[in-house]
């Protein structure tokens, strides 16, 4: 198990660095010069190559990757004298456009997109798998029409779609959140009911779309693993129906759903973008969309990026290990 | 002294776009405690599907059954077609038990071998998990399995095929039910470990007094260890007899046919093994006549061609020797000690 967990370990590590290179390749190969940005219409060549210089750009991509990685657990500072910029350890970097530490940046965005995920994550695997359970024990009747038709909504409206109509028809409508006060962050410890209000929505916009395809997922497998052998046997045995649906049928039926549960959820801490877009909440995904639409924020980008590609990975390691405990095939010797 | 299993005139049908599919009709047999009766026939003739009838395992929305299967108990008969699914459940593992073809697929991955057969005790006993996990390790050990204490906490895919069986039996007679069905156990099992199941079964039927439905369509499973034999042929029972008397006196064209179609290590070289032809009829709308006529030599023999108009009725055609032919009983014996069986014994 401690060699299995090292191992992946090691992989997961090599992931990152891999994932870190190309996005430094990539940037080095567009044919936008973000020192050219740093300044208007009164730019100079001198001042240019100036800003150049303090962005750090004027090194080759490998020593800027290198820099970057270094500041990661040594902290980075920018310039000399009384403009100097210091971001301690560890340091993703500083954003010229926004003055601020990467980290910093992210320390903000951070709580906004955990809080989105964890509670739509929640608020899907309930309503997915319940749903889709129902569905498969009520095979061909009434539950099973609904989940249905639930599963052909949730999948073809697009986060856009419901998430505008749930904000202008529910949202606004009903006066639930004062326009002004939407996009601001609200501490759930300080104000537990503003939180609330200001998450329960797009949560509920991220998690239609995501149980509808857990609905679907949980329904065929509920439905294959009934008909499994080891079923019969636990029938067999005369376990009530209730006692072979929650230890027999479910136990296997989940455990796949253990697996893109993690990925899904990885992937929505790397920001969810169009939804913190339309509820004007400020997560990494709206960070990410603006450094790189509107700003050309190298460091944001960068670090944006590393740190969904990080949440990806460890997931996976994350689900690799709990499968070792779910499934005890999986176990290795 | 009644037998303790006495089914009479069951019929599973499963209803299809197509029509009903008769998967058994007509099955009328008894089993008595310490007696192990065979049901032998092809796939699909209805072999397995009258017993899962029995244990009640059939999916009720898509399952017509009727007839009667009733279970002596102690407490006094209970119809286990007509009963409750509730009375029925509390029967499963506890006065009927099941085992099945394939014990690769029949345990759960998941679970230890011990949490599944303390399972299987705690249902009926009281206890809690520990004691559970001792009686499965007495129950391993009881089949056969060695180092019990180790391997009860172990998993099925840490256990080979035979092993695996031994598991199912375990699970099975945990509770000590009185009927054991064991729906073809040796099948998906090597030879060698075939011949250590069915004596395991054999020592367990001693050890529990149980009465045992044996259903397989291996003849050599069937007269090693068998009392009596069902035959059955396109969902019905064609012949009912005791083991000696299906192998060296039998009544019925169709089960001389499947005795001919053994190969044997004595026959001459150059022997062409005989084959019944043709294909066994669909179950769907079964034609009117005897549904073996189609493939059965003799019916010629017949007069009026019988067998294409009259379904032959199971009839007792020697001391409790049950057919289902319209050839007299002098015309079975005839064929019976002339060549069709080869010349031998």
């Amino acid at each position: 198990m401690l060699k299995f967990v090292s191992r992946r370990l090691a992989y997961t590590f090599a992931v990152l660095v891999l994932v870190s290179i190309v996005v430094f390749i990539i940037f080095n190969f567009l044919p936008i010069d973000p020192a050219r940005l740093t300044c208007g219409k009164s730019c100079f060549p001198a001042l240019i190559e100036a800003n150049r210089h303090r962005l750090g750009l004027d090194v080759p991509w490998w020593e800027q990757w290198w820099r970057f990685i270094h500041g990661l657990f040594a902290g980075r500072s920018y310039a000399e004298g009384s403009a100097a910029i210091v971001c301690g350890a560890p340091s993703f970097g500083y954003s010229f456009n926004q003055h601020s530490c990467v980290t910093t940046l992210i320390g903000q965005a951070f709580p906004v997109t955990f809080s989105l995920a964890v509670g739509s994550f929640i608020l899907w695997m309930i309503l997915g798998i319940s749903l889709g359970v129902l569905a498969a024990r009520f095979k061909g009747r009434m539950p099973d029409r609904i989940a249905t038709v639930f599963v052909l909504v949730g999948t073809s409206l697009p986060t856009f779609i419901s998430g505008l109509l749930i904000l202008l028809f529910v949202v606004l409508k009903f006066n639930l959140i004062n326009p002004i006060e939407m996009g601001q962050w609200m501490s759930p410890f300080t104000n537990p009911w503003g939180y609330f209000k200001e998450f329960i929505f797009p949560c509920i916009t991220l998690a239609l779309a995501y149980a509808a395809t857990y609905t679907r997922f949980t329904r065929s497998n509920v439905i294959e693993t009934s008909s499994e052998d080891f079923i019969r046997t636990a029938k067999a045995k005369g376990l009530s129906s209730g006692v072979i649906l929650r230890k027999h049928t479910l136990r296997a039926a989940l455990s796949p759903i253990l697996t893109i549960a993690g990925l899904d959820f990885a992937g929505l801490l790397g920001g969810a973008i169009i939804t913190e877009q339309i509820f004007n909440l400020p997560g990494l995904g709206r960070l990410s969309i603006k450094a790189v639409l509107t700003d050309y924020d190298l460091p944001v980008i960068l670090s944006t990026t590393l740190l969904a590609a990080a949440f990806v990975v460890i997931a996976n390691l994350v689900v690799d290990i709990a499968y070792a405990f779910i499934d005890p095939r999986v176990r290795v010797a | 002294m009644k037998p303790f299993l006495e089914v009479k005139n069951l019929n599973v049908s499963f209803p299809t776009e197509d029509g009903n599919v008769n998967a058994s009709q007509d099955i009328s047999f008894d089993v008595a405690l310490g007696e192990t009766l065979a049901i032998v026939g092809e796939s699909g003739s209805g072999k397995s599907v009258s017993n899962l009838a029995i244990m009640g395992l059939h999916n009720p929305a898509r399952t017509i059954i009727s007839g009667q299967a009733i279970l002596n108990l102690e407490t006094g008969p209970v119809d286990v077609i007509t009963a409750p699914a509730e009375t029925v459940r509390r029967l499963r593992g506890k006065a009927m038990a099941m085992i099945f073809q394939d014990p690769m697929s029949s345990l759960h991955p998941y679970y230890s071998i011990g949490d599944q057969i303390s399972e299987a005790w705690r249902l009926y006993n009281e206890g809690n998990k520990k004691d559970g996990l001792k009686k499965a390790t007495e129950m391993l050990d009881l089949v056969g399995i060695p180092d019990a204490a180790r391997r009860v906490n172990e998993y099925p895919h840490q256990f080979s095929g035979g092993m695996r069986q031994r598991v199912m039996i375990a699970m099975a007679l945990v509770n000590n039910p009185q009927l054991l069905i064991a729906d073809e156990p040796t099948t998906a099992l090597d030879v060698t470990v075939q011949s250590q199941i069915l004596q395991l079964l054999r020592d367990m039927q001693k050890e529990f007094n149980m009465a045992v439905i044996l259903i397989t369509h291996d003849l050599g499973v069937v007269a090693e260890v068998a009392d009596r034999v069902n035959v059955m042929y396109a969902g019905k029972i064609v012949e009912q007899a005791k083991v000696d008397e299906i192998y060296y006196r039998s009544l019925q064209p169709y089960t001389m046919g499947l005795l001919q179609s053994i190969p044997r290590v004595d026959q001459i070289d150059g022997h062409r093994l005989k084959t019944i032809p043709g294909q066994p009829p669909s179950l769907i709308g079964l034609p009117a006549g005897c549904s073996f006529r189609a493939r059965c030599e003799f019916a010629s023999h017949v007069a009026g061609d019988l067998c294409a108009t009259v379904a032959p009725a199971l009839e007792e055609k020697a001391s409790k020797h049950l057919t289902r032919c319209h050839l007299t009983s002098a015309q079975l014996a005839d064929l019976n000690t002339s060549d069709v069986r080869g010349g031998n014994n």
